[in-house]
């Protein structure tokens, strides 16, 4: 019988070979499929039955398993070593199970490609640097597994490199997220340079000891490593990637721009949550940069045109949900929307893919519509993933988690901004949920889809609907029996919550407010999209209108800023080292060598006369030094 | 007894071989130039008679004798060359010696 | 003697500067052959009397009429061709008279860093000169006599083609084992 540590090693190993494989041999489009998604499907297994024991096991144990040694110098020895906990658990099963829907998903998307193995191949080289991240026990493979996924969001967003606009893309996602991942490395020296090791549970275990609480070295480790996190991530200050690397499929979308890999940074922080606690500015700063990230993606979102952008707009607010429940200390709720997040994100991509592979590659939303009658299978799906992401209650999760995150922030920073913040994020985000629901599904029919979706995109993404509804049971459940058993489960590994999702009064009403608000939200979309749609056309074209609108959809005009900040100066300095400063010192010997020959060979004039002039004077020195010494 | 220093007679042989010198490097006819030659070796010549006449031996006289011998057999042959130079070059500009042709092309 | 010296001295050097300053090749022969015989006086002077006599019969006598005839034998336009333009111009000097300024100081230094007093003169005679060339110099005879030879064989054969003589050498005509060719009935 194999034991667990083998079938946690399996778990990132399989998709790793899958990618070896998809990547030297030219297999026939069934086997990589085949391929493709069944090595996805075993690593899926393989991370339930290594769950299956870690729940089985005592409450504070960890599945442990060591590979090898990677190096072992002057002291610094990490190893390619897996560990699984709680956090761990939650993020490889959402990981591979994700992961399995969306590559079957592929498999009838991607159909027609010319790069179908070499799309394969990057997502499986995805999976298996996610796992990696996630499972890591020490920060120097967590990195491993960073740029591993930051590798394959390049290869992937790029993947129609025909296009120069997509390869566009992926650069300015790669090097935006390049300046988080520096920052990052920084960090990394610093946690080693204080603790001597990079392994989590010892470094966790040794900075406690070294630093008390606001000690500036912790601050430090904490902003860079928030730095790498909002990278990743794509908050603000370095979210303008994610809204351009909608340039790549949309499956890919779905999985690396909407469940996983984004939220890298929410691992991390969430991982290395300690060293936040013993860090209150860094620490804050998370809940700010969340809350402002929330706030900021939501007002964008309410002005895109292209379907996924609203998404991933919203992908970029949903993750400043989680951050703000991280920064607030909420880590267990911020988890817990990562997970349903993961479900119906994934899930509205999934459909965004459907609409846009059955109407001819159109991404406007304002040329869709009706599109609730034409495909009603996937009208519904929609429908259920939308009300998730609106969090309309009682059943669908995001209600639930989201709900957490704001009666955290109530509870753990006393109802200031930060709670406005995230009350008024609900009323945002229900208002271009449904927007983009009302815009692309209901009204005139615009657009005649000229296919209907296939089973195996249907499925999936029915699947992931269905999921990120359900995932609300737990809380349901614990209405009943006093207790998230997911809370509880992510407890064994994170800070618990505060208090328990206690039923008081005041906490009923804030409830209620949240319900009335998403409700408002819903309802202010359904006036002005659907029954008064003039109203918003007339606004958008005054002056001032426009201009607002225009910013928006621009998010906030950070592109426009970046450019005249930092890519216009670069590109000078560019300009004016053109001749290589640095080339002139290897230059110049060459030069001066030259000089040197073109002088010396002027002695050689070939008259005889010359040369024995040369001879004299040479005399003349010869015996000045013989005579004079 | 009648004295020269040694220094005059010295003196005397570096002037002539350094009148000689000048003409080398001045004078751009290959005879002159030869003459020019002739003066310095001369002088070479003069300077070991006076230093043997210092000591009183004949070493010097010897040694003028085996300059005289060299002289005249590179005498020799620089004017059987001069005159091969001259057949060819049809010049005798010793600055021309680098050349191939003669001035106005081969002829004959 | 003294003054005989003195005087032979600057006759020499005198018409030693002369012989490089003038324009046609047949004046400064004529200066040339003053400036050796004002040496051999020189010579004479110091008690050298066989490198006197020497001197005059033969650079005087024998090297200087090799220049005549040369110069009998060239083109006398290329002989005489004025390079005299040139020559007066100092810019021409300059460089060589630095640089024999420049030796002649250093002899200067040399000379007179540390003076003697003047020896006696002796007379050193021929009979002592030949003493010491057949005695410890016997050697330096045998390859004064090989270089005289060696300068013969490459004059006569230098100079012979330029000289416009016959293509077919008269050496040709012998075979290998040095029979002229008209003794051929002779053969085995």
């Amino acid at each position: 019988m194999i034991d667990s540590a083998t079938w946690l090693a399996l778990a990132p190993l399989l998709p790793l070979a899958g990618f070896v494989l998809l990547a030297l041999a030219r297999l026939p489009r069934a086997a990589i499929a085949a391929v493709g998604a069944g090595s996805v499907a075993l690593s899926l297994a393989a991370a339930v039955i290594a769950a299956a024991v870690y729940v089985a096991s005592p409450l504070s144990g960890a599945v442990e398993v060591v590979l090898w040694r990677w190096m072992d110098v002057a002291g610094f020895a990490p190893a390619i070593g897996l560990r699984l906990d709680a956090l761990s658990t939650v993020f490889i099963l959402v990981i591979t199970g994700v992961g399995l829907l969306i590559h079957v998903y592929s498999i009838a998307f991607m159909a027609g490609d010319e790069g179908y193995r070499r799309y394969f191949a990057c997502m499986n080289l995805f999976i298996a640097s996610m796992l990696l991240l996630v499972l890591a026990d020490n920060l120097l493979l967590l990195y491993l597994g960073w740029e591993g996924v930051g590798l394959c969001s390049y290869l992937l967003i790029g993947f129609w490199y025909r296009d120069e606009a997509n390869g566009r893309a992926a650069r300015k996602a790669f090097i935006v997220t390049r300046f988080g991942d520096a920052a990052f490395a920084v960090g990394l020296f610093l946690l080693f340079q204080a603790a001597g090791t990079l392994d989590i549970h010892e470094l966790l275990a040794r900075i406690k000891e070294l630093w008390s609480v606001g000690d500036p070295q912790a601050v430090a480790a904490g902003l860079l490593l928030l730095a790498g996190a909002v990278g990743k991530s794509a908050q603000l200050p370095l979210q303008t990637w994610l809204p351009d690397a909608m340039a790549g499929p949309t499956p890919v979308s779905a999985l690396i721009h909407a469940a996983t890999m984004v939220t890298a940074g929410v691992y991390l922080v969430a991982r290395m949550n300690p060293l936040f606690d013993l860090a209150p500015a860094a620490r804050s700063l998370v809940a700010v940069i969340g809350c402002a990230t929330m706030l900021l993606a939501g007002l964008a979102a309410l002005a895109q045109k292209d379907f996924k952008r609203v998404l991933a707009y919203s992908t970029i607010s949903q993750i400043g949900y989680m951050f703000l429940a991280l920064g607030v200390g909420a880590y267990v709720a911020g988890v817990a929307h990562f997970v349903t997040h993961a479900l119906f994100k994934s899930a509205l991509f999934l459909g965004a893919g459907i609409v846009i592979h059955c109407l001819h590659d159109g991404h406007d939303i304002f040329s869709m519509g009706g599109l609730r009658r034409a495909m009603p299978g996937a009208g519904w799906a929609f429908l259920l993933a939308a009300l998730s992401l609106a969090s309309v209650p009682p059943l669908t999760a995001t209600f639930n988690s989201k709900d957490m995150i704001v009666d955290q922030v109530w509870r753990l920073s006393g109802g200031g901004v930060l709670w406005a913040g995230a009350i008024l994020g609900t009323f945002l985000t229900a208002a271009y949920a449904s927007r983009l629901f009302f815009v692309a599904f209901c009204g005139p029919l615009r657009q005649q889809p000229c296919r209907k979706p296939p089973m195996t995109m249907l499925a999936p993404f029915a699947a992931l609907a269905l999921l990120g509804a359900l995932a609300g049971l737990p809380d349901l459940v614990a209405v009943f029996t006093g207790e998230n058993f997911i809370a509880a489960f992510l407890g064994r590994s994170l800070p618990a919550l505060g208090e328990a999702h206690a039923a008081s009064t005041s906490a009923l009403a804030r409830q209620a407010l949240l319900v009335g608000l998403a409700l408002a939200g819903i309802g202010t979309a359904y006036v002005l999209y659907l029954r008064k749609p003039g109203l918003v056309a007339w606004a958008a074209a005054t002056p001032l209108g426009s201009s607002v609108r225009r910013l928006a959809e621009s998010g906030f005009a950070f592109d426009w800023l970046y450019d005249r900040l930092l890519v216009r100066p670069f590109l000078w300095l560019c300009r004016i080292n053109r001749r290589d400063v640095i080339d002139a010192a290897f230059i110049v010997p060459t030069r001066v060598a030259e000089g040197l020959c073109a002088a010396l060979s002027l002695l050689q004039t070939g008259r005889l006369r010359w040369y024995a002039a040369c001879a004299a004077a040479g005399a003349i020195i010869y015996l000045a030094v013989a005579v004079l010494t | 007894m009648p004295t020269v220093p040694l220094e005059y007679g010295m003196l005397l042989a570096a002037a002539v071989t350094l009148v000689g010198l000048t003409g080398v490097l001045v004078r751009r006819n290959l005879l002159l130039l030869l003459m020019s030659l002739e003066l310095m070796l001369n002088g070479a010549a003069m300077a070991f008679i006076v230093a043997g006449a210092k000591w009183g031996q004949a070493d010097g006289q010897v040694m003028f004798l085996f300059v005289l011998a060299v002289t005249a057999t590179e005498t020799g042959i620089a004017l059987a060359l001069m005159l091969r130079f001259h057949h060819h070059l049809r010049t005798l500009d010793a600055d021309r010696g680098g050349q191939a042709e003669p001035p106005g092309g081969t002829k004959g | 003697m003294d003054t005989a010296f003195y005087i032979a001295g600057i006759i020499a050097i005198i018409s030693a500067v002369a012989v490089i300053t003038r324009r046609h090749a047949v004046h400064a022969l004529l200066y040339l052959t003053v400036t050796l015989l004002a040496l051999a006086v020189a010579m004479y002077a110091l008690g050298a009397h066989l490198a006197a006599a020497l001197e005059v019969i033969v650079y005087a006598g024998a090297v200087l009429v090799l220049f005549v005839f040369v110069i009998m034998m060239l083109d006398v336009r290329a002989a005489s061709r004025p390079y005299g333009v040139r020559l007066s111009r100092p810019g021409t000097w300059l460089g060589p008279l630095l640089l024999a300024a420049g030796l002649l100081a250093e002899m200067i230094y040399v000379l007179w860093a540390s003076p003697e007093p003047a020896p006696p003169i002796q007379t050193v005679g021929a009979k002592q000169v030949g003493m010491a060339l057949f005695g410890p110099y016997l050697v330096g005879v045998e390859l004064a006599s090989m270089i005289l030879l060696a300068g013969l064989v490459a004059a006569y054969h230098l100079a012979r083609r330029s000289m416009g003589a016959s293509p077919v050498d008269p050496a040709e005509t012998h075979d290998r084992q040095g029979h002229n060719g008209r003794d051929r009935e002779k053969e085995d």
